[in-house]
């Protein structure tokens, strides 16, 4: 007696809960592995998970065995050329011969490393972990430019295409019926009056109202098959409305200084942040861009790669690289359609005459096409002259312009959450 | 014989097909008088393989970590192409279930059908030890009630606690199995015998509490004082328990002195699973050989009918052979004996000797020479384990085959010695020395109960006998540590050379323990 069964269409994933308990378990480790991909990774890769390696010691599951030592007796197969009696060196010993490692095989030592690979949501949950994602309500995106046409009931117009044609049925039905019912209701009268007068005795009928009824029957009949199937005025149509719609494409500029005062940890850190706004703006738009501008004395738009890595040397000059995103605005971005985002990454230091003018740039040019302004300012020292001209700007835009300081790689999360939090509240 | 039409040739398979293979099969089987479980078969998805891999072919388990890991681990072994995935996987249930994996040909499907559902199945209907240790009737159903017991204590008391509980559990699951003696069988009786349980569990904390407070000495003891260390008498009445004990983990359950009923019930349900899978390690050889044999023969059978075509067949012989394939020690690839190898190779020239015995046999095999081969066959996979079944059936022909030799490891002699080899001289020499290799006594350390110091400081005394000088691995600290967590005092670990104690171990270490 056998049954088969199909299996198939049954839950998968039937280890999930496993799983999560394992990656929970290992929490610390994973996380060091998910840390140093993050440093490891371009900011536009995160779409795939990643490969996280544990030391089996640290994994394994501890039971009685026994260690080297003592006596042994081992059976192997293949014996090739020994006798009774022959006498062998022991394997990995001066690697004579390498007979007898049978003996090594029965206590398995495995790999050193357990390795395993996260999926992305896995992945991005590490990277966010401990962090409160802001919930960026779309509302407060506030350019509405873009229309997107939206379903909105029906309507008696519209074209041919969007007739929805179970509705029109439906009307052309229940127009039938009230068309039709005065008219049966005279036919079933005439009718019955006309059977009446049938039945009567010959003597009393009628020949001249019977005639009449007959003729009157078939006027009725008549226009009971003149009422149409279906009408033009029964057509029902799809509506569409056009309801704006918060932009689905943004664009995020990276700013950072790098001159001679930026060391490549600031660089990391600078980066995690970059990162992190990217990521967030990429779960609330449908289309991100990123625009890296870089700049010391003068700014240059640069790819990625050569944002992070390449190094420079010179001074400071802030309002070159706000110039330089204002110039691509107008050019590539307008920002009717594009939700614009400026992140900016700076040691603080600034040639002291231009401060003023980034002040003036950002309150004039810039901050009123932004949807938002984050400044992070990477320094365990006091702040200096940019700061205080940011300050003023903060003053001005208060809901669209923040600024933080980051001493090292582990306030930049907190100081995350702080800037998005203070979003939702304004 | 008339040969008919095959079935279907080609790769691909449907389930008319299958259905049509497995009736073929089943007459077959029945022809050959193989006493099956009803069969259960189960067509499933890779990822479903995977997950019935990872919770060690249990059909539902509870849930833990290690599962998990061991997920994770078949999982990125199959993506790289490491490993195909498991060829087949079979529970020992009644009916007993059979997982065919979706994406298999169709001659695989054949193949695991005539090795899982008739080969395994019949393995675990016949073995005595499957049927004096499971009852395949009710796993199903205890595993249910296990999982949904642990998500309550989960529930209850927290992932964290459980998991624990968990870890120290399955370290000790390999001593949850009473190995010497035999368990009373899972019943009807099972719902009687829990109450009795019950009531005897309440019994041992009345007498636990009891026994903690020094009983008032004898006048014997006060006015004799024969002891000097004991001059109170508090330790008489002799050791406890005064037998040692190999099944740790019933000890724990009956005996640990701060558990709590359901942490009672875990170890329990942790034994109860070390206990259903305890034959399935100790007969991996007669197991696999047994079942690989029947496939053997069945899908032989089917191909002498033209049930199957030359293209199935080949396909079959091909993966056959790299099943029974035993790479030679040297082999980079060796890794071991290969169970299935040399089950199948015994079971075969079992088979061999029954039908054209030789001079050899005769004389090694009086009894069963020339016998009827299928009933030789039955009552050896009926009637013994790994260790008595090498003991019992490996032919000098098999060693010959094989070119089975023995190596002699002793860390007091400076060179390896081979001891003996495929000749008159060493047949019998190697056959005991492989037989003892499977005997889990053997493979396992041999540790058990010695004392629980009822009187005094409650410490648990484990011991373990020393086979061949062997000392215990390293991983004993973080054993002894989880048992420390089950018992919750001290616990110490005796090795003994013989009578002598050669090596101690303990925890809380001393230093820890000063400063607690």
């Amino acid at each position: 007696m056998t049954y088969f069964i199909d299996r198939r269409p049954n839950a998968k994933h039937k280890s999930a809960v496993n799983r999560q308990r394992f990656l929970d378990r290992y929490r610390t480790h994973i996380k060091r592995s998910v840390e140093e991909a993050v440093n490891r990774r371009s900011i536009t890769d995160m779409e795939r998970g990643e490969k996280v390696s544990i030391p089996t010691r640290d994994i394994s599951e501890p039971v009685f065995q026994h260690g080297t030592g003592g006596r042994r007796t081992i059976i192997a197969p293949g014996n090739k050329e020994f006798v009774e009696g022959d006498r062998l060196r022991r394997p990995g010993g001066s690697g004579g011969g390498g007979a007898g490692e049978g003996s090594a095989s029965d206590q398995g030592e495995g790999m050193d490393e357990f390795a395993f690979t996260l999926s992305r949501e896995e992945f991005l949950d590490f990277v966010f972990d401990g962090l409160e994602l802001p919930h960026l309500e779309r509302k407060a995106l506030v350019d509405l430019d873009e229309v997107r046409p939206v379903r909105a009931g029906l309507s008696k117009e519209g074209v041919p295409a969007r007739i929805n044609i179970v509705r029109s049925m439906r009307e052309a039905h229940a127009r039938r019926i009230a068309m039709r019912a005065p008219i049966r209701r005279a036919l079933r009268e005439a009718r019955e009056a006309l059977e009446v007068e049938e039945n009567k005795d010959p003597v009393l009928r009628n020949p001249a109202r019977i005639d009449e009824l007959r003729a009157e029957i078939e006027r009725l009949e008549r226009r009971l098959e003149a009422v149409p199937f279906i009408d033009t005025f029964d057509l029902r149509y799809n509506n569409l409305v056009n309801q704006p719609q918060p932009s689905s494409k943004a664009v995020m500029f990276c700013i950072m200084d790098v001159s001679g005062s930026m060391t490549q940890a600031h660089k990391d850190i600078g980066k995690r942040f970059f990162l992190l706004l990217y990521l967030f703006l990429e779960r609330s738009y449908e289309k991100v861009e990123l625009v890296f501008v870089r700049h010391h004395t003068a700014a240059k738009e640069v790819d990625e790669e050569e944002f992070f890595y390449s190094r420079e040397t010179g001074g400071t000059i802030v309002s070159s690289a706000l110039t330089l995103v204002d110039e691509i605005i107008a050019d590539r971005y307008p920002p009717g359609q594009w939700n614009l985002y400026v992140a900016q990454a700076s040691d603080g230091d600034n040639w002291d005459d231009d401060s003023v003018t980034c002040r003036d740039l950002l309150i004039r040019k810039l901050m009123p096409r932004l949807q938002y302004f984050t400044y992070v300012e990477i320094t365990p020292h006091a702040h200096q002259a940019l700061w205080e001209e940011y300050e003023s700007v903060a003053a001005e835009f208060p809901a669209r312009f923040a600024m933080r300081q980051i001493v090292e790689a582990g306030d930049i999360y907190p100081v995350f959450r702080e800037l998005f939090k203070r979003r939702i509240a304004g | 014989m008339t040969r008919r039409k095959p079935i279907a040739t080609g790769s691909d398979w449907n389930f008319e097909v299958l259905a049509e293979f497995e009736r073929e099969i089943a007459r077959l089987a029945d022809e050959y008088r193989l006493d099956t479980y009803p069969n259960q078969i189960e067509v499933i998805t890779t990822e479903q393989m995977m997950d019935a891999y990872a919770s060690v072919g249990m059909p539902v388990g509870y849930h833990h970590w290690s599962f998990g890991k061991q997920f994770l681990a078949v999982e990125q072994a199959y993506r790289r192409g490491q490993m195909g995935l498991a060829y087949e996987l079979v529970i020992n249930s009644d009916p007993c279930i059979a997982y065919l994996m979706e994406e298999n040909s169709l001659m695989m499907q054949v193949l695991v059908m005539a090795h899982a559902c008739y080969g395994h199945n019949s393995f675990f209907k016949g073995n005595y030890l499957f049927r004096t240790w499971t009852d395949a009737g009710s796993i199903v159903d205890y595993l249910v009630f296990a999982r949904k017991y642990i998500a309550e204590c989960e529930e209850r008391h927290g992932v964290r606690a459980v998991e624990q509980l968990l870890d120290a559990c399955h370290a000790l699951q390999n001593y949850g199995v009473d190995r010497y003696k035999r368990p009373s069988p899972i019943s009807a009786a099972e719902e009687a015998r829990r109450q009795k349980e019950r009531e005897e569990y309440l019994q041992a904390q009345v007498n636990t509490l009891w026994r903690t407070i020094p009983g008032r000495p004898s006048p014997e003891a006060l006015g004799g004082g024969h002891d000097e260390e004991d001059p109170l008498g508090l330790h008489e009445g002799g050791r406890y328990p005064p037998e040692p004990q190999e099944n740790l983990l019933y000890f724990i359950e009956k005996n640990a002195p701060l558990l709590a009923p359901w942490q009672r019930e875990v170890v329990r349900i942790v034994r109860k699973l070390a206990q259903y899978f305890y034959p399935q390690r100790q007969t991996q050889v007669m197991n696999e050989g047994w079942a690989t044999f029947w496939h053997y023969t069945l899908m032989n059978r089917l191909y002498e009918e033209g049930l199957v075509d030359e293209g199935l067949i080949l396909e079959f012989l091909q993966s056959h052979t790299a099943v029974v394939n035993q790479p030679d020690f040297d082999s980079p690839w060796y890794s071991g004996i290969n169970p299935y190898a040399l089950g199948f190779a015994i079971f075969s020239d079992l088979r061999r000797l029954c039908e054209a015995p030789m001079e050899e046999d005769r004389h090694w095999f009086p009894d069963i020479a020339g016998s009827d081969w299928r009933e030789t066959l039955e009552f050896a996979m009926k009637n013994f384990k790994d260790e008595s079944f090498i003991q019992q059936f490996l032919s000098p022909r098999v060693i010959r085959d094989l070119k089975l030799f023995m190596v002699v490891d002793d860390d007091q002699e400076e060179m390896l010695e081979v001891s003996a080899i495929h000749d008159e001289r060493g047949y019998r020499r190697i056959r005991e020395a492989l037989a003892t290799q499977y005997a889990l006594s053997v493979r396992e350390p041999n540790i058990q109960v010695h004392s629980a110091d009822i009187r005094g400081d409650r410490s648990l005394t484990l011991r373990h006998i020393q086979d061949s000088r062997r000392p215990l691995a390293r991983s004993v600290y973080p054993v002894i540590r989880h048992l420390h967590q089950l018992w919750g005092f001290p616990v110490h670990l005796e090795s003994l050379e013989g009578e002598e104690v050669v090596r101690r171990y303990r925890w809380p270490l001393p230093e820890e323990a000063e400063r607690a």
